[in-house]
């Protein structure tokens, strides 16, 4: 599904990714861990697309087609979501409209008509219901003012909605206490079946308790050092990073 | 001859027409002879330094209708509040249209000025509030006090709710193309009272389609409207302003509120077109614990103009004042903010709250935006801020990673931006209407309800 190839990166003539490679098969879940500055958050934006980054080198597919020159709402209509890190606050729109606006956005791009509004709702209450999500909050203003367990769990919401093959969690587990990290988890494994896939990306390997992962990279210094099983991260945690 | 020289001449013919003696009059008399002393401003006064107020002073303009106007229902409707009950007051080029007005004189009087200043019983609320607010140094204003005798009046009694909505419609039929309207109201809120105001301006043709001979005789038409509002103890007024006007059409709106205690005024303009707007909107607080809320959101493009100059007087302690001014400026438009807040000694404890973000769309529009903070007070709270810029990137990232296209997610944002100023509005039949106005001259084409 996804295939990167000796990928190098740079933001401002600064190489950030220096040769990663890496291949996601669908029905699988990756996890990438790594210390900070390793060049994480810059893998998740770079296959998100973000304009701020420059390949250099390198190539990545996506159900073998180069995307290297998609922008980013091609990749995000051929089945490519990233959870933000920080998602950005925009006052005056509510979630629920945003959501409405980015489905019927996709179908359009792919040549299918708009989803009936009776399914709409249906589907939002479902999803909402997933994640535990109250009403009064989707007709709050997306993400302004909301605690840094409601933006995550909005994220997942978004997720659970526009039903992406591949999604990328950045850092999904930060700024989640235990019970919010529970349900996120719980939303994430309802959504995984055997045609998508997801990358996993964190600093920590307690998401991992609760989403298992089919394999564990390790990303230091912007290439893939070291890869295995769930095992590889219980062995980080004891040991740290530097341990490899 | 000037238009000063020929408005000054105008009152005698003017005066033909008119009580001349009633107290109304006296003050039309000094007005005239004062405006004639200062005449009009021009961009080397402070006040008016970024609006060519020099274009729109035309000496072909002329205070007097030629005939009545008729115009079909069906070339209006929009202008009205669609699905809601409500008082209406309507003018066409400036003289009342009973047709389509719906006043009332039984719980409130919501009816027509020129009836008001004429009838004895009228007397006393005239003597108390008629030109009490009115800046004698203002040139507008001056003339607008000279030449008033038509407009709307407002009056609630103490303890009464408004039972509806009052919409004040002028309408320019743009059967006379040179005329120079003088609309003046008055609105009074007595004690323990609420009511709810929209006031809008629109005229139905523009150059290409005028009814004059030759299209280079039209003169742009020019409207000098004046409203004086008088909010009692413990009363709450919600006042809306719409001036989505034809490109051709300027107005000059002085409005000017005076607030005694425990009382709550909103104030939201909506700037959507004209070719010149100017807004000067005062806000004088004349008592304890008052609250004024001061709102904008302005959408222009070509070379249309806004101008946004308030002032909040903050003249008593334990006060509040709240300025959201949002500006969307595309083409070759221009956009002016100046937020003057004067503190005064005795105001402590106040807190006053000012804020004016523009957008830049056109390469070629511009904003000019200044705070004026004058506080002679010592322990009070007063923050300002301004803005002017383009769409965040990273939003703009966001949107598109959730599959939006770039056009699609700059006009959702650029919605968003304006749309935040809205929360306010309590009148849902209203919300919609901005709403989908402010979509429709953003350009966007939203996939949910509004």
């Amino acid at each position: 599904m996804l295939k990167i190839e000796n990928l190098h990166v740079s933001i401002d003539d600064k190489e950030i990714l220096k040769g990663l490679s890496l291949d996601v098969k669908p029905g699988e879940i990756h996890a990438i861990m790594g210390p900070n500055g390793s060049g994480k958050s810059t893998l998740s934006s770079v296959i998100a697309g973000s304009e701020d980054y420059e390949v250099v080198k390198g190539n990545i597919f996506y159900n073998d087609e180069n995307i290297e020159d998609l922008s980013a709402e091609e990749r995000a209509n051929k089945g490519i979501f990233m959870s933000f890190q920080y998602p950005v606050e925009i006052p005056g729109i509510t979630v629920t409209n945003f959501i409405k606006t980015a489905i019927n956005s996709n179908l359009k791009a792919r040549g299918e008509k708009e989803m009936p509004a009776g399914d709409m709702l249906k589907k939002i209450r479902e999803k909402s219901k997933l994640l535990e999500i109250d009403s009064k909050f989707l007709s709050r203003s997306l993400n302004e003012g909301f605690s840094g367990g409601e933006k995550k769990r909005n994220e997942i919401f978004q997720m659970a909605m526009l039903e992406p093959s591949l999604a990328i969690l950045d850092e999904t587990d930060s700024g989640l206490d235990i019970d919010a990290l529970k349900i996120v988890a719980n939303g994430v494994n309802k959504l995984k079946n055997d045609d998508n896939a997801i990358i996993i990306i964190t600093h920590y390997q307690r998401l991992l308790d609760y989403i298992l992962p089919d394999f564990v990279h390790v990303l230091q210094d912007g290439k893939i050092t070291k890869s295995g099983d769930k095992s590889l991260a219980l062995e980080l945690e004891e040991k740290g990073y530097d341990w490899i | 001859m000037s238009l000063k020289e020929k408005l000054v001449s105008s009152f005698l013919a003017f005066e033909l027409d008119t009580d001349i003696m009633s107290n109304v009059h006296k003050i039309r008399s000094q007005s005239i002879k004062e405006f004639e002393k200062i005449g009009f401003p021009n961009s080397k006064d402070e006040y008016w330094k970024y609006t060519p107020v020099k274009k729109i002073l035309n000496e072909k303009l002329t205070l007097f209708n030629k005939k009545r106007h008729l115009i079909e229902f069906d070339k209006v409707k929009d202008f009205f509040l669609n699905g809601i009950e409500s008082y209406k007051l309507v003018f066409i080029d400036g003289m009342f249209d009973p047709l389509w007005s719906d006043t009332t004189h039984e719980e409130a009087d919501v009816c027509i000025l020129s009836s008001v200043l004429e009838k004895e019983k009228y007397n006393d609320v005239i003597s108390k509030y008629y030109n009490k607010l009115v800046n004698s140094k203002e040139s507008f204003s001056l003339l607008n006090s000279s030449f008033s005798k038509e407009g709307a009046y407002v009056h609630v009694p103490k303890n009464v709710v408004l039972d509806k909505p009052v919409e004040i419609v002028h309408i320019n039929s743009g059967g006379e193309s040179s005329l120079m309207l003088q609309p003046r109201s008055l609105v009074v809120l007595e004690k323990n009272s609420k009511a709810q105001i929209i006031e809008s301006h629109y005229s139905l043709t523009g150059k290409q389609e005028s009814s004059a001979n030759n299209v280079d005789d039209f003169i742009d038409p020019l409207t000098n409207s004046l409203t004086e509002i008088h909010i009692n103890e413990n009363s709450n007024l919600d006042y809306y302003k719409i001036q989505n006007d034809v490109e051709t059409s300027s107005i000059i709106d002085n409005t000017y509120i005076d607030q005694k205690s425990n009382s709550e005024v909103s104030c939201h303009t909506f700037s959507f077109g004209g070719n010149i707007v100017r807004n000067n909107l005062n806000f004088y607080q004349n008592g304890t614990n008052v609250n004024s809320i001061l709102k904008g959101v302005t959408i222009l493009g070509t070379n249309q103009h806004t101008d946004h100059h308030t002032l909040v007087h903050h003249a008593n302690p334990n006060c509040e004042s709240y300025q959201e001014y949002k500006g969307i400026y595309d083409d070759k438009s221009t956009g002016v903010f100046n937020g003057r807040v004067v503190v005064d000694k005795i105001a402590q404890k106040i807190n006053a709250f000012q804020q004016n973000n523009n957008l830049i769309i056109g390469d070629n529009a511009t904003v000019n935006t200044k705070p004026q903070l004058e506080i002679f007070a010592d322990d009070v709270k007063c923050s300002h801020g301004c803005t002017i810029g383009q769409l965040d990137k990273e939003a703009l990232f966001y949107l598109k990673a959730r599959g939006i296209n770039e056009n699609d997610a700059k006009g959702l944002l650029t919605y968003a931006f304006a749309n935040n100023v809205l929360e306010n509005v309590k009148m849902q039949v209203l919300k919609s209407k901005i709403k989908k106005i402010i979509a429709d001259k953003i350009g966007v084409n939203l996939g949910f309800e509004l």
